[in-house]
């Protein structure tokens, strides 16, 4: 099972290596983790996708809130938030299979942001199931390389993690 | 204007430290030269590891937290042991390392280590001081972090130019506010009640007592519960000295190394009332069976302990001075089954550990029971690591005294450090350590620290020859094949002892060991006695 954890920080050095020490060292799994400052400048959000069962999820948030500059700890509720994920795909792409590539990132609402003889990078910012699925559209024409930032979350309608 | 380094020892002297532990080096020593001319009181320990254990034993005995202190590099890392046995055990102190200059961090310079990365895993938060002005806020916060909500250590990194910085004045800050850090000291009143319906429908309850209800300062709340209630009492290693122990209703301590009436009620029991353990393996070795079995209700003041060992019923979150009073104040009227209160009683009558002696040795056990009673009443027995340990554990009769040895870390070469601090901390207490021939030789240099500071600390080393407690697991566990576990007869310890110039004896029987405590404890001068103890002398039956 997977679980999105929303997560106040202290912004000062150090605090990232605490959290990702706490998670090596009890050995939390986690999919993804992104950092960024939030509108206070002196305090960080940071995402967490973490796998695993309630006992382990459960562990995670109290160890999490343990650590002096973790300041809130929220876990977000299935259905009731919003995720998205940047991605940059670059694809092998000759000049005969163009065409196609582009089709497939207009049908799934993605830009083309880069185009070279034999490659062509897509931009694409949704929820990780669309990703996969772009993925998996573009992979026969072989995936020369993927970076992707992580997921980040927010709670839908009025409710806020402050 | 006034230096960083007046300014530490400015915070030390608002935090009311009169006694701090540690060693020397060139990047801690503008501090040093700054508490020189102070009234806190210095102690020189031999090596920096016992600093921190000596903190530790402060800590324990005057409810306060303990200061070490080291020097940058080398002297940082040898308190590295000392702070992680502090964390297991939940014991507050501060520990204070100087560090190369900050235009030189990064750099791998002479005697540069990254301490508070070292110590991310087993300090409760750490500081690397990066502006002098920021002293004052920081100590401040590292009192106040390790000595509430679950104590533990908090070490303070400050670079050499931190120390040396002048700046214009010192205020020490009166209250902290550290957004992230708010214990949850209540205890939640509907929970409380819970747990009172939930004792009153047990038909076998029982209370297992940990660390928490010390450091917490609730033993007399504890004892009270207990006593109006009429619930039996067991102790985890850490939860040894909450009762009396020869009090009607506790059975001692649970566990691997335990007593076996303690374990026998935990087995019988249908409603186990945890305050202040964590219930670690070796107080609980199948927990998944006792959630099956039992109902709990786990009190402790870090939410994250509970429901990580074992299944909980009821948690309560607080402080546990908090709780019992709610528990005392709501559960008026009620009293264990007579049926259960005779069943304990019959269990603490035939579930007994058995004593076996060998002639012309020391038995251990029976020594450590006699021992009790001719100390004063308020006697602090630090044990080490090991059988000792366990026959301490087990024999020692608490009357209105403490109990301090390693029982989260078991790190060998507690007691002797520990002592020191536990005299330093409570100087009128009789204070006297039972160590093995192994962790004895861990910490003997501290000799050195208890003479030249005049600590009226009696030594007890059980010599087996052996790293007894491992020698006894190969025996169990390992085909009898004694890999490493055999200490030869050297050093001969009284003349060691002597040479430190302190008095000393060994005696192998109980008749002689008695007759020379009994001589030592009306002395105030520290004294080594050497027991010779057969080495097949169990832990436990
Ligand atoms: C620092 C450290 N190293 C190793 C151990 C593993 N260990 C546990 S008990 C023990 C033997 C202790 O020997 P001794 O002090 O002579 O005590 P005895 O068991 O003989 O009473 C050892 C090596 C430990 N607990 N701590
Ligand atoms: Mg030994």
């Amino acid at each position: 099972m997977k679980y999105t954890l929303s997560v106040l920080v202290e912004n000062q050095a150090g605090v990232l290596s605490k959290i990702s020490g706490l998670f090596s060292r009890r050995g939390f799994n986690i999919d993804s983790l992104a950092v960024g400052v939030t509108s206070d400048p002196t305090v960080s959000r940071i995402t967490i996708v973490a796998d695993g069962d309630e006992y382990v999820v459960e562990q995670l948030e109290k160890q999490l809130n343990k650590l002096i500059p973790v300041i809130k700890v929220k876990r977000l509720v299935d259905g009731e938030f919003i995720s998205r994920e940047l991605c940059l795909i670059k694809v092998h792409s000759p000049a005969a299979k163009r065409f196609e590539i582009i089709k497939i990132a207009e049908l799934m609402g993605a830009k083309v942001v880069d185009v070279a003889a034999s490659t062509i990078t897509l931009e694409f910012c949704d929820t990780t199931d669309k990703i996969a699925t772009l993925t998996d559209l573009v992979k026969p024409y072989g995936i020369r390389e993927i970076v992707r930032t992580g997921t980040v979350a927010i709670d839908k309608g009025k409710n806020s993690v402050s | 204007m006034i230096s960083g380094a007046d300014i530490m020892v400015k915070c030390l002297q608002a935090e009311g430290v009169d006694t701090v532990f540690g060693y020397p080096g060139a990047t801690i020593c503008p501090f040093y030269d700054s508490l020189y001319d102070s009234d806190i009181k210095h102690i020189l320990v031999r090596q920096e590891q016992n600093a921190a254990h000596a903190a530790s034993g402060y800590a324990r005995a005057s409810m306060k937290p303990g200061v070490c202190v080291a020097t940058s590099g080398p002297g940082a890392t040898n308190l590295i042991t000392g702070i992680a046995t502090a964390y297991c055990d939940s014991i507050p102190i501060i520990a204070i390392t100087g560090q190369v200059k900050s235009d030189l961090l990064g750099r791998d310079v002479f005697q540069e280590a990254d301490i508070t990365g070292a110590c991310e895993p087993f300090t409760k938060h750490s500081y690397l001081v990066s502006r002098t002005e920021d002293i004052p806020r920081i100590f401040k916060e590292a009192f106040h972090i390790a000595s509430t909500g679950r104590p533990g250590p908090v070490l303070i990194d400050i670079p050499m130019d931190m120390q040396t910085n002048m700046i214009e004045s010192f205020s020490y800050p009166e209250s902290v506010n550290i957004r992230g850090y708010k214990p949850n000291t209540k205890g939640h009143t509907i929970q409380v009640k819970k747990a009172v319906e939930m004792i009153k429908q047990s038909k076998r309850p029982i209370i297992v007592s940990g660390g928490g209800v010390l450091s917490s300062g609730a033993k007399l709340k504890l004892q009270k519960f207990a006593e109006i209630t009429q619930i039996p009492v067991l102790s985890t290693m850490m939860g040894i000295g909450v009762m009396p122990s020869e009090h009607p209703l506790y059975l001692g301590m649970l566990g691997t190394h335990g007593r076996r009436c303690a374990n026998k009620a935990l087995h019988e029991t249908d409603l186990a009332i945890v305050c202040g353990a964590r219930l670690g393996d070796r107080a609980i070795a199948a927990p998944d069976q006792m959630s099956e079995r039992t109902k709990i209700i786990h009190i402790d003041i870090d939410p994250a302990e509970i429901g990580k060992n074992v299944i909980v019923d009821v948690p309560i979150v607080g402080d546990m001075n908090n709780v019992l009073r709610g528990l005392i104040e709501n559960i008026e009227g009620y009293k264990i089954e007579d049926e259960w209160d005779a069943e304990v009683k019959d269990l603490k009558a035939h579930y007994q550990n058995k004593i076996s002696t060998f002639e012309g040795y020391v038995e251990p056990r029976t020594l450590i029971g006699k021992l009790s009673s001719m100390l004063k009443r308020k006697a602090i027995l630090c044990a080490d690591v090991g059988q000792n340990q366990i026959w301490c554990a087990n024999n020692f009769k608490i009357r209105e005294g403490r109990f301090f040895t390693t029982g989260g870390m078991g790190t060998m070469g507690y007691s002797i450090p520990a002592a020191i601090g536990a005299k330093l901390g409570l100087s009128k207490r009789d204070v006297v350590v039972v160590c093995g021939d192994g962790s004895f030789q861990m910490s003997l240099n501290e000799l050195s620290t208890i003479v030249q500071n005049d600590l009226n600390i009696k030594i007890i080393v059980m010599r087996n020859y052996r790293l007894g407690m491992v020698r006894e697991l190969q025996d169990n566990m390992y085909n009898k094949r004694h890999s490493a576990t055999i200490l030869n007869d050297k050093p001969d310890i009284v003349a060691l002892a002597k040479a430190y110039g302190i008095d000393s004896a060994e005696v192998s029987s109980n008749e002689d060991a008695e007759k020379y405590i009994g001589k030592i404890v009306e002395n105030d001068k520290p004294f080594v006695l050497v027991c010779r103890v057969h080495p097949d002398t169990p832990s436990i039956l």
